[in-house]
């Protein structure tokens, strides 16, 4: 549901003259992930859903951090940077503030956006720049060779913890609802259309959007999400959410999501002629995050049962790039352009005369 | 301080110990009252001297306001705790601010007071020994009681027990006489007592013949919102330039002319480091045609330059308070990257966060500025103290190679020039660039001759807009790291560019396409050709101030140039023979510094850190430079260098 201020920034990015495609999107540089790496599916979906946008390529930029998402930039034939770890978000921040022309994307992983890079995520999120975030979750660190990441499941045996991991996990959507994130949403590499859908929803929200991809590393972390994605156990496992559509999902829609009455909190349900109305319906725009919040704890953190994938939140309010070019022409409306001459006198001077 | 580098003959502060004064005899005036004698000086060195939470900074500010605008030169020295309010009356909580003025030109804050200001026994405790025999001293009386006293160590008052005969001790009980002369504005005792600095600020200002009209309008602005506060301090104001007219300890007044034949021709104001180089970047902005972004944390002593730069949105201007060092860094250069004149200014700590980042801008090879204000270190160290001690860090705190070009301003007016080279040099050049200034030039102060705005250089630089090179078959391809041939810097092609479109990262680059690139013999190609790109930055030769041929050269860098030159003087009103010189650019160095440190048979390099400078000429030229050291946070005084290079000339 894309809504007028959307309209509005989107306008400030100059259009593409005449009809792109998938490959005026594809660099000349050969791409280097791990064959049966789950980035290629993302990249494709980038590259494929991004003519639908019609935006002009020159003034799209991609910036990541470091690990094998990171690489990303290399292979879009867009502006971009593929700078060091954890810092993409604080560098898109400086780009996107001060060219409001540009659609700026940042991609990043676990490791780079939760771990290293913790501290830059959550303040993009809470300011509300006007970044598309990409945040690849494999659950693992990849480039480093496989040691356990900050949303790897407790116990993870891995090089680095021969005896099993001790840190509990960031769960990413969560942490961007307390970061004070104005649009949040989860999907999964190997669900092309859904994946779009996502990218589509966040592409046109107003200020920062982080979308979460459960991303499989097939070699040091396979099969990390085959429950969401294997069709008969994905079934139990997935919740779809949709704006406006009850919390249902299963073998013909036999479970729901309900609030119970008493604590607030949120349960699976199986679906009764009794219970049917009490199912959730799923707001997207909610102005308060904690009925999202509540969506996101479903999932168990090491089963991954009862994972919700769409969008969780995505609700408007002021967006920093905006507030600080309003505030740019406040201070010239208030004061005029800037006198250079005025400012370096001052308002006490002497005069020495030869 | 806006003196060139040899003294004129005879007539120098530093030259001389004393100051020397011609007297008028007192004389009775037409209304009976005994019209005081005034006494001119050529010169005069104030500390006032207080209580963090006393108001010295706001005294010494308004003190110096007052003697910039009468047209003195000055130069100023504020010290203080980095606690905002440390515990009261101890010596750790003893704020001060030296303000030397003269009738000339001078290059220092002074090494000794002429006259201190106590404002309690801690002040007079903390800085007695800075004060020669003879000086003037002036106690508030009132808060030599015994528990303050006690909380220093004082058995028996210093006032009483002849400690201080050797001095000419004025004491005033200012609290009292504060209170006493607001006691018609219906103030508590507290608020009232709050006023104290004002009445020694009005003292003193009588003292010196200082006009007073700024510091009333002052007041007034500053406390429009609670006129009654404002009418109060301007009261006490008052009252202290009546107790000196009156009181018969205050038997003389000083004049010290305007330093009208100090300066050139043209229009001047006091200005601070942190100020100079503030405007200086919003300069280089207009300069350039570019948007200045400050991306920065805020950190003492450099958060007055993010504060100065956030008031002027009008200018194109804007400023960032990132999350930390890191991101401040980060968006500074995210906005290098979409084409903006990128800043981040910082002090140590800072630095050592923004590594990284810094070494990516060496490989992204994009403008962008590393305002650096050192303080005294390691770690955390000495907050609101100076040091130089950065110089190493600029130099090589990053990993692999990773050249960058520093630049140091040496006063406080010369940060304007030195942000506009700064500038220069990463526009010209797309590179970061270090400019090293330090606590002391931030919060110091001098007149600053107030430049033509069009007369300021010319720094607008072109952004890539087409293909610049042709493949074998004819192609027209943009390749991000094909250098110009003269400067070796890269193109510069912003987002928004059709066709230019291109990916850089900290990963090495092969030559030309920019592409990610492995290959041994590329990466040592390009290791080499970013430092010489750095080594063939044009910079200008060293001048070096030689009068009378000798044979022992002072070099100095940064805010030694003060101290250093006032020192100079001295040896050679003194009749020694020495030569000076001062760099700005510490990388690369003048094309001529090699040659000129043979020239000497000594060359003595004074540095606030255990001799970094001196430790890069000797690794670079092979010349056995002698280090002079002080690391106490403090700048040097003349009279020590004047001292040390003494020896060194005769050794």
């Amino acid at each position: 549901m894309p809504d007028a201020n959307a309209n509005e920034l989107l306008q400030l990015v100059p259009k593409a003259e005449g009809k792109q495609s998938m490959k005026d999107f594809k660099s000349d540089q050969e791409v280097r992930w791990c064959p049966g790496c789950g980035d290629y599916a993302v990249l494709a979906a980038v590259q494929g859903f991004m003519p639908e946008l019609g935006l002009a390529r020159e003034n799209i930029t991609f910036v990541s951090g470091i690990g094998c998402s990171s690489r990303f930039p290399y292979y879009m034939n867009t502006y971009g940077m593929h700078s060091i770890h954890g810092r993409a978000p604080s560098i898109a921040t400086g780009l996107a503030t001060s060219r409001r022309d540009l659609s700026v994307w940042v991609v990043t992983g676990d490791g780079d956006a939760l771990s290293i890079g913790g501290n830059h995520l959550i303040h993009a999120l809470r300011r509300n720049v006007n970044l598309k975030i990409l945040l690849f979750n494999n659950r693992i660190y990849g480039l480093t060779k496989g040691q356990y990441s900050p949303t790897s499941e407790v116990g993870k045996i891995t090089k680095s913890t021969p005896m099993g991991s001790l840190d509990a996990p960031f769960n990413p959507v969560s942490l961007a609802l307390g970061a004070e994130a104005s649009f949040v949403a989860r999907t999964v590499d190997s669900d092309r259309k859904h994946l779009t859908s996502v990218l589509r929803a966040a592409a046109d929200h107003p200020g920062t959007a982080l979308v979460e991809i459960y991303q499989n590393c097939n070699i040091f972390n396979d099969g990390a999400f085959e429950v969401l994605k294997d069709k008969e156990r994905a079934e139990e496992a997935v919740i779809r959410l949709e704006h406006g559509k009850p919390i249902r999902f299963g073998a013909d829609g036999g479970k729901g999501v309900v609030r119970d009455p008493l604590t607030g909190d949120l349960s699976v349900v199986a679906v009764t002629e009794e219970n049917q109305s009490r199912v959730l319906v799923h707001d997207a725009h909610n102005p308060s995050p904690t009925t999202a919040f509540a969506l996101s704890r479903l999932a168990d953190a090491d089963t991954l049962h009862h994972t919700p994938i769409g969008v969780l939140r995505s609700v408007e309010r002021p967006v920093y790039d905006a507030l600080m070019s309003d505030q740019l022409d406040a201070a010239t409306e208030q004061h005029g352009k800037g006198d250079l001459s005025a400012l370096l006198a001052g308002n006490d001077t002497w005069t020495v005369v030869g | 301080m806006t003196s060139q580098v040899s003294s004129p003959a005879g007539k120098s502060d530093e030259a001389s110990e004393a100051v020397v004064g011609e007297q008028r005899a007192p004389h009775i005036d037409r209304t009976g009252a005994i019209e005081k004698e005034v006494r001119r000086l050529d010169r005069v060195i104030i500390r006032f001297a207080g209580d963090s939470g006393d108001g010295m900074q706001l005294t010494g500010d308004r003190f110096t306001s007052e003697t910039a605008s009468f047209g003195n030169d000055l130069s100023t020295l504020p010290n203080f705790p980095a606690e905002i309010r440390a515990p009261a009356g101890t010596l750790p909580g003893v704020s001060s601010f030296q303000l030397h003025f003269a009738d000339h030109d001078i290059l220092t804050p002074g090494d000794a007071p002429n006259v201190l200001v106590a404002m309690n026994p801690a002040a007079l405790k903390a800085n007695i020994a800075d004060v020669p025999r003879g000086a003037d001293i002036i106690v508030n009386t009132d808060e030599f009681t015994k528990r303050p006293m006690a909380k220093v160590g004082y058995d028996e008052s210093p006032l009483e027990d002849g400690s201080l005969e050797a001095y000419n001790v004025h004491p005033v009980p200012l609290t009292t006489l504060t209170i006493e002369a607001l006691k018609e504005f219906g103030l508590s005792r507290k608020e009232a007592e709050r006023s104290k600095n004002m009445f020694a600020l009005g003292l003193l200002s009588w003292m010196y013949n200082r006009p007073t009209e700024g510091t009333e309008a002052f007041l007034r602005s500053k406390f429009a919102r609670k006129p009654d506060i404002a009418e109060a301090n301007v009261a006490a104001f008052r009252a202290g330039w009546n107790f000196g007219e009156t009181t018969e300890d205050f038997a003389v007044s000083y004049e010290v002319a305007p330093a009208s034949q100090a300066f050139p021709t043209g229009t001047y104001r006091n200005i601070s480091g942190n100020l100079a180089l503030s405007y200086g970047l919003i300069a280089a902005g207009r300069q350039a045609e570019l948007p200045v972004y400050l991306g920065s944390y805020p950190i003492t002593p450099a958060s007055d330059i993010l504060h100065e730069l956030s008031k002027h949105k009008n200018f194109g201007v804007r400023t960032f308070q990132a999350e930390d060092e890191i991101a401040g860094i980060g968006a500074a250069l995210g906005a290098a990257f979409g084409g903006s004149l990128g800043v981040t200014t910082t002090s140590g700590p800072g630095v050592a966060l923004k590594s990284e980042t810094i070494g990516l801008a060496v490989s992204l090879e994009l403008p962008l500025l590393i305002i650096d204000i050192q303080r005294g270190g390691p770690s955390t160290g000495l907050p609101t103290k100076t040091e130089q001690a950065d110089l190493l860090q600029a130099m090589y705190g990053r990993n692999g190679e990773a050249p960058v070009p520093i630049v140091a301003p040496r006063t406080p007016a010369d940060c304007f020039d030195a942000a506009l080279d700064a500038a220069r040099i990463a526009l010209t050049y797309r590179t970061p660039v270090f400019l090293l200034s330090d606590g002391y030039l931030a919060n110091g102060s001098e007149p600053w001759r107030i430049p033509e705005a069009d007369s300021l250089p010319d720094l607008r630089t072109q952004f890539a807009s087409g293909p610049n090179h042709e493949l074998a078959d004819g192609t027209e391809v943009f390749w991000p790291y094909k250098r110009d041939p003269e400067t070796l810097a890269r193109p510069w092609a912003v987002p928004g560019t059709p066709g230019l479109e291109h990916r850089i990262g900290g990963i090495e680059k092969q030559d030309g396409t920019g592409n990610i690139s492995y290959d041994p013999a590329n990466h040592d190609f390009m290791v080499r050709i970013r430092q010489a790109k750095v080594d063939g930055i044009e910079v200008p030769d060293l001048e070096v101030d030689d009068p009378a041929g000798a044979r022992t050269l002072v070099l100095g860098w940064g805010s030694t140039y003060g101290p250093i030159t006032a020192a100079v003087r001295r040896l050679r009103a003194g009749g020694e023979s020495i030569a000076q010189a001062h760099l700005r650019h510490l990388n690369p160095f003048p094309r001529n510094l090699g040659e000129v440190l043979k020239g000497y048979d000594k060359v003595v390099v004074p540095e606030m850190n255990l001799g970094q400078l001196a430790m890069l000429i000797r690794a670079k030229y092979l010349v056995d430079a002698q280090s002079y050291n002080q690391v106490n946070g403090m700048p040097f005084k003349a009279e020590q260098l004047a001292t040390v290079l003494k020896e060194a000339i005769g050794a």
